[in-house]
């Protein structure tokens, strides 16, 4: 760098720091500078200046030490992974994919393990199982759909009707609520999928909406939104999760002739949604290697590529649309069994938006990535309930943080379907 | 004379009020390049894309006569005249897979041949042998194309990291891959130095004599249409102006007179870029 160059380096990195600085004084004036509180029943809007100042000076500063960064430290957005997969080095994340099945299995009987504890990781495993679902369609064939939750809805009301309408228990509903999600994916796809991009997350939006919209207005059918309450718990094998059974009926705690606890429901249903977690993945992993998975990535890289190929690509995008349903469908179903209580409420809009921060934030088509993003998502607004109502702040600033440092998401590698081995490779 | 592989009659393709293709008539013939030249906005690619089902031409008959009896292409829809009519084309921005594999490339393109060797998906999910081996014979096409475009040591490279010759390649081998009747190709020398459209040449004129299928070449390097076509067809706007042998076609006053603007001078059709 020449000499004249530093002062210019200077000022534009104060120029910068300064315009953000302005940016976070417009932001955090109303946002922050004011507050209201409750006298005697009137809400009265107080201010506090110097919270704006202390903001804007940690913007300003904040800007000023990214300019600043060392280059060096800067951790690069995107390797060239496939040389280090495809040539069978030692692969960091098959460890650490091992490491974090392992961890979780082993969850529910580590001694630091509450009920809190293991809540909050079902909750994750929630969303990571939504996350591989949408990965299918947003990560594999590229569909951007702002609307999953809807599917999501479609497998808890499944299965909490056919529980309560048809006494099935969860095992018979299961199927059932997968299938009917599917074929809600199916019947939405068909007219949709023309569309492109933007577009297709419009559409999807509106069917997001439209099915929390009829889960309110058709009372008789749904509940309302009341929603539907006393939906069956699921049992281990027949056996029930009750402190005393009914006539005829063993408990899970007698059949095994242990103390009643309700933690034994809290394992139960954890290990529950980490085997459909981990069922998803195995799906997920297989059908890659399989000429609709290659199809569906392909599809997201090129369409008209594709066309030329042959691949025919409105039903590959239905396949992609209804498997990742199917998916988000167990997954409700398994929401439903869990809360034993339903509603509309459940289901907005927020949710999907969630899901897909889940499947963006952890690099758009990587397993891994979706349960690193799913973790942090879940247990960072946990964390940050001692800061109450800055809550929010921590967790849009980590939102940002990623998005600066990494991109393409936290983990964005993609592992080759297929490769030629070594051996042919130097042979030829 | 070799049997005629593709009849073109009366393509006429408007854009509102642009008439992009005119009443364009010519034939083509199997184990032949045929050439289709013309200035730039003459409508070669818009040819090509009524033939491959991405434009539905205004008027006019597209007979392939394949194999397995005549097909009307023109009633086709696109991916159908990829799959079933066994026409294969690349694009002249070239279209790879730009995240996926050399290899992954051209595995997708064999994608019909091994969904119904997984049996549509579930047959391959329970692991049927059917589909390993069809894997495994999708493999060895694979490798021979890679072997032939000299790029069996990149198969596991992105193919949006090769440089721009080896994409040309690599998109070529992609079409191949699909076992086509038919192989369109826009303007494969575009963007390639002088030796590597010598390659090219040697590459094409080899899946003539090898493959025996019918070849249409879209191409303004003089030295690789002159060099290879069996026959020219020269397009300007819109309409054919000349048709014939290399010969014939370079010494047709009509088609100086389009590339050159002025009737007196001899010289081949100029290169452009
Ligand atoms: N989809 C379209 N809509 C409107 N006009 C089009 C469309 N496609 C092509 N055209 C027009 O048709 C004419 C022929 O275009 P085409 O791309 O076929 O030319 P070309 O011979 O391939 O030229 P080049 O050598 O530059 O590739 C041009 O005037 C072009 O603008
Ligand atoms: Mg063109």
């Amino acid at each position: 760098m020449t000499e004249a160059a530093v002062p210019t380096r200077i000022a534009s990195a104060m120029k910068e720091a300064g315009l953000a600085a302005f940016v976070a004084l417009v932001l955090a004036m109303p946002m922050v500078g004011l507050y209201t509180v409750d006298e005697g029943g009137v809400l009265v809007v107080r201010t506090r200046f110097d919270w704006v100042l202390i903001g804007v000076l940690v913007v300003f500063a904040g800007r000023l030490a990214m300019a600043y960064w060392p280059a060096t430290l800067r951790i690069p957005a995107r390797r060239d992974a496939a040389h280090v997969a495809a040539d069978g080095h030692f692969n960091i994340l098959k460890f650490l994919g091992i490491a974090a099945i392992s961890l979780a299995v082993l969850l529910p009987v580590l001694p630091v393990t509450d009920r809190y504890v293991i809540d909050v990781a079902t909750t994750v495993l929630i969303y990571v199982m939504l996350g591989w679902g949408l990965n299918i369609v947003v990560g594999l064939a590229g569909l951007l759909d702002l609307g999953y939750v809807a599917f999501y809805a479609v497998g808890a009301y499944s299965f909490a009707l056919l529980a309560r309408n048809f006494g099935l228990n969860f095992w018979e509903c299961l199927p059932l609520a997968g299938a009917l999600a599917a074929l809600c994916g199916i019947l939405l796809g068909f007219p949709v999928l023309r569309l492109r991009g933007d577009y297709l997350a419009i559409v999807t939006l509106g069917f997001g909406e439209m099915i929390r919209i009829v889960l309110i207005n058709w009372q008789s059918f749904t509940g309302g939104p009341n929603g539907l309450t006393s939906i069956p718990r699921p049992s281990f094998f027949g056996l029930p999760f009750t402190r005393n059974p009914e006539e005829g009926e063993t408990a899970f705690h007698q059949f095994f002739g242990l103390e009643f606890a309700p933690y034994h429901r809290l394992a139960f249903l954890y290990y529950l949604i980490l085997a459909l977690a981990l069922v998803t993945n195995a799906f997920t992993m297989r059908i890659r290697r399989l000429p609709i998975g290659r199809a569906w990535e392909a599809l997201r890289e090129d369409e008209i590529a594709c066309r030329a190929l042959g691949i025919n690509p409105t039903n590959t995008k239905l396949t992609a649309f209804a498997i990742g349903a199917m998916f988000g469908g167990f997954a409700g179903s398994f929401f439903a069994a869990r809360q034993g209580f339903i509603s509309p409420e459940s289901f907005t809009f927020i949710e999907s938006a969630m899901i897909l921060a889940v499947v963006v934030l952890g690099g758009m088509g990587s397993q891994i990535g979706v349960v690193l993003a799913a973790t942090l998502l879940v247990v960072l607004p946990e964390l940050g309930r001692e800061f109450a109502e800055f809550r929010m702040v921590l967790f849009g600033a980590a939102m940002i943080a990623i998005m600066i440092w990494r991109p393409h998401g936290l983990l964005a590698r993609r592992d080759p379907s297929i490769v030629l081995p070594p051996a042919r490779r130097g042979a030829a | 004379m070799k049997p005629v592989l593709l009849e073109v009659e009366h393509l006429t393709m408007r854009f509102g009020g642009l008439i992009a293709v005119d009443d364009l008539s010519f034939a083509a013939r199997q184990g032949e390049i045929t050439a289709i030249i013309g200035p730039n906005g003459a409508g070669k690619t818009t040819v090509f894309n009524c033939l491959t089902g991405f434009y539905k031409p205004t008027v006019g008959r597209l007979t392939l006569h394949h194999p397995a009896g005549p097909l009307l292409l023109e009633q086709m829809e696109g991916f159908r005249i990829a799959a079933r009519a066994r026409v294969a084309r690349t694009f002249q921005n070239i279209r790879l897979f730009p995240r996926m594999t050399v290899l992954e490339n051209l595995i997708v393109a064999q994608h019909n041949v091994l969904m119904r060797a997984s049996g549509f998906t579930l047959g391959a999910l329970f692991g049927l042998p059917r589909y390993r081996h069809a894997e495994q014979d999708a493999l060895e096409r694979s490798c021979l194309w890679l072997e032939r475009i000299g790029l069996v040591t990149r198969a596991n490279d992105e193919a949006g990291s090769l440089p721009y010759g080896d994409q040309r390649r690599l998109e070529i081998a992609r079409a191949m891959c699909t076992d086509p009747v038919l192989l369109c190709l826009d303007e494969p020398a575009a963007g390639l130095n002088p030796r590597e459209s010598a390659e090219l040449n040697q590459f094409l004129t080899g899946i003539r004599e090898r493959e025996k299928i019918g070849i249409l070449l879209i191409e303004h390097d003089m030295s690789v249409v002159m060099g290879i076509s069996d026959h020219i067809v020269v397009l300007d706007y819109g309409k054919r102006i000349a048709s014939g042998s290399p010969g014939t076609v370079r010494r047709d006053p009509a088609v100086i007179r389009a590339y050159l603007g002025e009737p007196e001078s001899d010289a081949v059709p100029a290169e452009r870029t």
